[in-house]
């Protein structure tokens, strides 16, 4: 025990002694100091570690990133055809020029390192906020180290319904870039706000998306993690909800060396309702996806659902550690949790570890976990109809993964992604 | 059109004989009748035929217009013209029935040389085969069989049959399960299948669907083989006497 701390506060002080913030107001340099002694306390993750007994986290470690080359995806950008404000990020920098005014009536969009300057009171009492909350009662040290270092993000609030998505784009040019960025989202009383998040970031990428949705209040969130083959991602996704405020967020991953997406969520208000769903396509034994999730329920009468597919072959590795936990006190809730593989072959592996803990007496909760081969008998049919075996199984992989995706509210966003990924199996296929 | 010469086939996990010496012959234009008791290997012939995996053909062949169609994988004799309505159709949760057809009609297209066909002429296409066998659009949109019943499973058979035209179908009880109506329905669209170049091997235990589908030729199947061929009379004395006294004959 003693070992592996000293272990991890070792390699833990070389990644801090590269890594510095610049100055700014007296708030955020107190936030983020306060957020750079949490991860100098915690020490960052080591494979022995219970929370990443699945997932070796060295790679995101390491001081500098393993260099990943950048894929020509040679397709129209995802959500293209659908009218959205894009703010784009090149290697984890806001590059104006690509992106479209930050003007949006009922927004306000600031990047955060103008926010740092400033006093801006609905951010200072949001920034690193969350995230803190969310180191209990397991540590997540990525998201404090991301907002002491964070080099740049969005800050967004939502003071009304709005209709056109915030498309935040991240693009990969630099084989060797090492991205921090973190998003503050603050949804008002009654507004509305869907972000979607598209591209690869960069060779390594630490994100961290702070929402904090007020009472009737609703975020949407789609993201589709680029897919660069060698890329390197670990996230973490922080929200509150208030009374009768809806969260939904779907994420579909395909390729990537490495990707953790932790989604902490805290329902402190009545009647409100969080879904978190994802859909991953894992080809190649350098694959390997992490889900993890964790709501908690510390109101009366939320729902939450958990729902999480993926497709796995040629000994790609899937990760879901999902838990929810019910306060004392959080009576009527109804918690679902769902995490399937679907294994194309004997050297593909799915690890899950779905987890309750219930304190309350009158709730409903489920789990279940599957982890399957392809249906031989619905193959046969499709191949004596004509159908060659790599195209039938790409039908049957999508009707795997069609239980994530109609978790997407927006059907036009939906729509996007069925084809999206038919066209990206299609293309493996030949 | 089909031939099929002293076939054995075994299971491929143990060492059981099924088919124990099938000759057949099938003309263009003709429809040959197959019954035979429970567990004769009526399905295992139509299995082996369109090429499931499990089984082990030991001796013999099977040709379709000359081509050795046991060396085919199951796509490729598709491709080649032939079919199986399948005893129990199988359920795919999650793939539409409409998307299952163009794909399939698609595949077998491209494995001809031929471009897609389009969205619109496929629309049409099923539209009109589909209400023939009253076939209405929500099965169209739902996952293909899932949760049809027993009937609607066996008229989606047929409809599968009458959109990618094989010239080499395969029945196995289409029959069984459906109601006098259906029966009506699924014999008439086999019957405007039928023309001199597209050949039927139907699999039945009933002279009822001969009725409909009127056979040039009916086989009796006992253990793996076939033990006696003849006209639509036969199925008749099957109908009638059961299979103990022919059985007993040919023993
Ligand atoms: N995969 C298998 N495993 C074990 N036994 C099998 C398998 N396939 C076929 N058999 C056996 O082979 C025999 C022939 O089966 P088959 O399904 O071909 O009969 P059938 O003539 O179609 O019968 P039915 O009229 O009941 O449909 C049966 O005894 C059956 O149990
Ligand atoms: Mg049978």
């Amino acid at each position: 025990m003693q070992a592996l701390r000293d272990l991890k506060q070792s390699t833990t002080r070389t990644r801090l002694s590269d890594l510095k913030f610049e100055e700014g107001a007296a708030w955020a340099n107190q936030s983020r100091a306060a957020a750079r002694d949490r991860v100098a306390s915690m020490g960052l993750p080591h494979k022995r570690d219970e929370y990443w007994k699945f997932t070796d986290p060295s790679s995101l470690v390491e001081a500098q990133p393993t260099p990943a080359a950048v894929f020509e995806a040679g397709e129209t950008p995802v959500f293209g055809e659908v009218d959205r404000l894009k703010i784009v990020f090149v290697d984890g920098v806001f590059d104006a020029d690509a992106s479209d005014p930050l003007e949006i009536e009922g927004l306000e969009i600031l990047r955060l390192s103008e926010v740092f300057t400033r006093d801006i009171h609905w951010a200072k009492d949001l920034y690193g906020v969350l995230e803190a909350r969310g180191q209990s009662p397991v540590e997540r040290p990525f998201a404090a180290l991301n907002t002491a270092f964070a080099t740049d993000g969005v800050v967004i609030r939502a003071t009304v319904q709005v209709s056109r998505p915030i498309n935040l784009i991240y693009h990969h040019r630099d084989t060797k870039s090492d991205a921090i960025l973190h998003h503050l989202i603050k949804v008002e009383e009654g507004a509305d706000l869907t972000v979607l998040e598209t591209g690869p970031a960069a060779a390594r990428f630490n994100k961290v998306m702070e929402i904090d949705i007020a009472d009737k209040g609703a975020f949407h969130h789609v993201r589709a993690q680029g897919r660069d083959h060698e890329r390197r991602a670990v996230t973490g996704t922080f929200a509150r909800l208030g009374t009768e405020s809806a969260f939904k967020s779907f994420t579909l991953t395909a390729n990537g060396v490495l990707t953790r997406n932790e989604c902490v969520i805290e329902l402190t208000g009545d009647d409100a309702i969080a879904h978190v769903a994802g859909a991953a396509v894992g080809d190649g034994d350098d694959f390997h996806h992490d889900d993890t999730v964790f709501i908690t329920h510390d109101a009366v009468n939320c729902e939450s659902r958990q729902v999480f597919k993926k497709v796995l072959r040629n000994g790609a590795v899937g990760v879901f550690q999902g838990k929810i936990l019910v306060k004392e006190g959080a009576q009527k809730t109804d918690g679902y949790q769902i995490s399937q593989s679907l294994l194309l072959d004997g050297d593909s592996q799915f690890l899950a570890k779905p987890e309750l803990e219930i304190y309350a007496d009158d709730v409903i909760c489920s789990h279940g976990s599957t982890s399957g081969a392809i249906d031989e008998d619905a193959l046969f049919y499709l191949r004596s109809r004509g159908v060659e075996p790599g195209k039938a199984t790409d039908l049957l992989t999508l009707a795997f993964l069609a239980e994530a995706l109609d978790e997407i509210e927006n059907e036009a966003l939906a729509e996007d992604l069925r084809h999206r990924l038919e066209a990206w199996l299609a293309r493996r296929r030949s | 059109m089909l031939t099929i010469k002293d076939l054995h086939v075994q299971l491929e996990e143990e060492e059981k004989q099924i088919l124990k010496g099938v000759d057949l012959e099938i003309e263009p234009g003709k429809v040959h009748a197959i019954m035979g008791p429970n567990g004769s290997g009526k399905s295992t012939l139509s299995y082996v035929l369109s090429g499931r995996d499990g089984y082990e053909v030991t001796k013999g062949s099977a040709t379709l217009d000359g081509e050795d169609i046991l060396e085919m994988e199951p796509e490729e004799r598709a491709a080649a013209g032939l079919f199986l309505a399948f005893q129990y159709p199988v359920e795919i949760p999650g793939v539409g029935n409409m998307t299952f057809l163009r794909t399939a009609v698609n595949s077998q297209r491209a494995a001809r040389g031929e471009e897609d066909v389009s969205a619109a002429d496929f629309l049409k296409l099923i539209r009109e085969k589909a209400k023939a066998l009253k076939i209405d659009a929500d099965m169209l949109k739902r996952p293909v069989n899932v949760g049809f019943s027993g009937g609607e499973k066996k008229r989606n058979e047929i409809l599968q049959m009458a959109v990618l035209e094989p010239k080499m179908c395969i029945l196995d009880e289409t029959d069984s399960g459906l109601d006098v109506d259906a029966m009506k329905l699924v014999s008439d669209g086999v019957n405007a299948l039928r023309n001199a170049g597209r050949s039927f091997l139907v699999i039945t235990h009933y002279q009822r669907l001969l009725d409909h589908i009127k056979p040039d030729v009916v086989h009796i199947m006992a253990d793996g083989k076939i033990v006696k061929s003849g006209g639509p009379e036969l199925a008749l004395e099957v109908e009638n006497n059961g299979y103990g006294d022919l059985l007993a004959e040919t023993a």
